[in-house]
């Protein structure tokens, strides 16, 4: 099972882009465990400086952007 | 280079396409204005209509093409890049180059936390951090773009100067006063994880993010544009001028200190506050003033003041607005006196 995590301290960015990620998994038929990283140290352990980010295996995808729905399925095949 | 040559043909076309069609606002406005309408030249309706329907696909044009220009600059720049140039720099031409890379690398109010903790912990100066964390918000280019369209380019060319000085000086005083123990601890024992390699965009996908800061940032902008310049039309058509002279103009030492006071809590983008400063530009306000309030709203804030504090302690926090907030009174002064 794929693991994805989302990393952002809360900002509305943050939110758009984990319902963008739940349905790009859902789209794939993908199943995956989602889940919000959103303590400032953990996220700093992933080496990241802006949010939100998102991370598929512990491998830092993207920094920083808001991805669309294609995007993210690309990140995740 | 290759890639980026396929795409030349294509860019010099769309720049005359575009140079064109902003050569001819001017005199379509005035053929909208007097041969369609029917206004009669010189009446305050006609004028204030006449610079409604030029100044706002002009000013339109000018952000979209600029912004367009910036979002491939960007994606040269990355934060994690940025950060890797000023890492170790020593203290005023890092504080130079903060405030030049603050224009230039894209980041948002919204991950200033992460992006401090990233800097001071890899060994960016605390100062030097400070700088670029005063330039990047201050100096940006819809600010540019506004002002260069509203006022000119003498004035954008002011503000750009005022906002460089404002963060290299501000930021190299903190990094002077030796503040590092007044940062909370827990951000210095945090640990930088490593991303990994970057990925590097080709040409198509640098020219895929000017289109979304475009869409993004005009597309969040616009309305205040209009706004913007539907308050200058109707000042250019009506308001007395001088109106606001008495209170806000030269005269009037306490006006620079006041703007900023009241700048300084408020919260708004670059976009937002531009009917504001056309409203008191066209009244009679001193430039120095009205431009140390539009720093004093878009540098500092509450809003921000409450994400710093999560890294910064109270009295670091302090300082760090109190310096900036008394550069920004320190240019608006001697820009009133200078002109």
């Amino acid at each position: 099972m794929l693991k994805i995590q989302i990393l952002g301290t809360g900002c509305p960015k943050c939110k758009t882009l984990m319902a963008n990620t739940e349905a790009a998994a859902k789209a794939l038929g993908i199943e995956a465990q989602i889940e919000k990283v959103e303590k400032i140290q953990d996220i700093m352990k992933f080496g990241v400086m802006t949010t939100p980010a998102l991370v598929v295996d512990g491998q830092v995808k993207s920094a920083g952007k808001v991805l669309n729905v294609d995007e993210i399925k690309k990140h995740l095949t | 280079m290759n890639k980026a040559g396929k795409y030349l043909p294509w860019g010099i076309a769309g720049l005359a396409i575009w140079w064109l069609v902003y050569r001819s606002l001017a005199p379509v406005a005035a053929w909208l204005t007097y041969s369609l309408l029917g206004m009669t030249p010189g009446s305050h309706l006609a004028v204030a209509v006449e610079f409604f329907v030029f100044e706002s696909p002009k000013v339109l044009m000018l952000l979209t093409l600029i912004v367009f220009g910036v979002g491939i600059i960007r994606s040269f720049f990355t934060p994690e890049r940025t950060r890797r140039i000023l890492s170790g720099k020593s203290e005023f031409a890092g504080n130079v180059l903060a405030a030049l890379l603050g224009i230039v690398t894209p980041f948002c109010s919204c991950s200033a936390v992460p992006l401090f903790i990233g800097f001071v912990t890899t060994g960016v100066p605390l100062g030097v951090t400070f700088s670029f964390l005063v330039s990047s918000p201050m100096v940006n280019e819809v600010a540019l773009v506004l002002l260069f369209g509203l006022f000119g380019w003498k004035v954008a060319a002011i503000y750009m100067g005022m906002g460089l000085v404002i963060a290299i000086v501000s930021g190299w005083i903190m990094g002077r006063l030796r503040m590092e123990k007044h940062v909370e601890d827990w951000v210095y024992e945090t640990k930088l994880g490593d991303a990994g390699p970057e990925e590097v965009p080709d040409w198509p996908e640098r020219i895929r993010l000017g289109l979304d800061a475009v869409k993004d940032i005009v597309g969040r902008v616009w309305l205040y544009v209009l706004i913007g310049i539907g308050v200058g039309a109707g000042i250019h058509g009506y308001v007395p001028e001088n109106f606001m002279a008495s209170i806000m103009g030269k005269g009037a030492w306490w006006s620079v200190p006041l703007a900023v006071l009241i700048g300084v809590p408020m919260y708004s983008n670059a976009a937002g506050i531009i009917p504001i400063v056309q409203a008191l530009l066209g009244k009679g306000a001193a430039l120095g003033t009205v431009l140390a309030f539009m720093m004093a709203v878009i540098a500092l804030s509450l809003p921000e003041a409450i994400i710093l504090r999560k890294v910064l302690k109270p009295r670091l926090l302090a300082v760090f607005f109190g310096v900036v907030a008394i550069g920004i009174m320190a240019v608006g002064y001697l820009f009133n006196i200078m002109m």
